[in-house]
């Protein structure tokens, strides 16, 4: 149950993934990183990261996207325009890439006899175990990640305010 | 033949690596800015992915609390990356990153 949960999603956010890439309008690539976020949130319940996943859901999924789907209607966004792009990118780009994932898939082809198998329920951790461990071994982090998301919220407002004459 | 309810680790670290490496492939090929910034996204989620494998994996909880700030961070970034598009866009009405090079020479 667990193999065909797995494949199933894992098939929806490597199609979602390659759909984000190939789309010519921005939209289509937004709902497909909507697709491949919702999809990686089933995957965080099957290693039993119950509060990742609904903050996944709840921040990725929900907050983020909404604010790039209302920039792109703010933009009005249309299709790219393809531009002569230079030569090393497009000869080299496809067999490097090809080369990067082969060299990190041979590597975890190294590594995996000593990883062993994930099966669900073997390790739950819900709110209460992530609130304990944030709130005490992880305070301090915590704390600074409160003032960068205040200077975020500024930095936001200075960039995106309209000039008062 | 692996067992019905027992997917290998290798297997997750695997989707994770594709998925980083289909960002990559957006932020190289494609020309709008808003597209390149999703790849980023992309990359963030895909990471995000390795590190609840490996808390799984290790039996600590100390990979979603990366996981978590990773999240926090990546709104940060993009509410500040969304706000830069804008302005760029208020002043050079263009989205396409080829025409956006005042730095370049």
């Amino acid at each position: 149950m667990d193999l065909i949960l797995f494949a199933f999603f894992a098939t929806i956010a490597v199609a979602c993934g390659i759909s984000l890439v190939v789309q010519k309008h921005p939209i289509g690539s937004a709902l497909s990183l909507i697709g491949v976020m919702g999809s990686l949130a089933v995957i965080y319940l099957l290693l039993g990261a119950e509060f990742i996943a609904a903050v996944q859901l709840i921040v990725y999924a929900g907050a983020i996207m909404v604010l790039f789907v209302f920039v792109i209607m703010l933009l009005n966004a249309g299709e790219e325009t393809a531009t002569g792009r230079s030569w090393p990118t497009r000869l080299l780009g496809i067999p490097l890439l090809a080369v990067f994932l082969g060299l990190l898939a041979y590597l975890l082809q190294r590594m995996s006899p000593s990883m062993g198998t994930v099966t669900f329920g073997a390790f739950n951790t819900g709110a209460r175990e992530i609130g304990r461990s944030l709130f005490s071994k992880y305070l301090l982090p915590f704390e600074v990640t409160s003032v960068l998301v205040l200077i975020a919220i500024l930095g936001a407002i200075v960039l995106a305010r309209k000039e008062i004459d | 033949m692996p067992q019905l309810n027992a997917v290998p680790l290798s297997w997750y670290l695997m989707l994770s690596a594709i998925l980083f490496t289909l960002g990559v492939a957006g932020f190289l090929f494609r020309r709008n800015i808003i597209t390149v910034f999703m790849s980023i996204e992309l990359m963030l989620n895909a990471v995000n992915l390795s590190f609840v494998a490996f808390s799984h994996h290790l039996r600590q909880v100390d990979g979603q609390i990366f996981t978590f700030f990773v999240m926090v961070v990546a709104a940060a970034e993009a509410a500040v990356g969304l706000a830069i598009i804008l302005t760029v866009f208020k002043n050079r009405r263009t989205l396409s990153i080829d025409e956006v090079s005042s730095l370049k020479n």
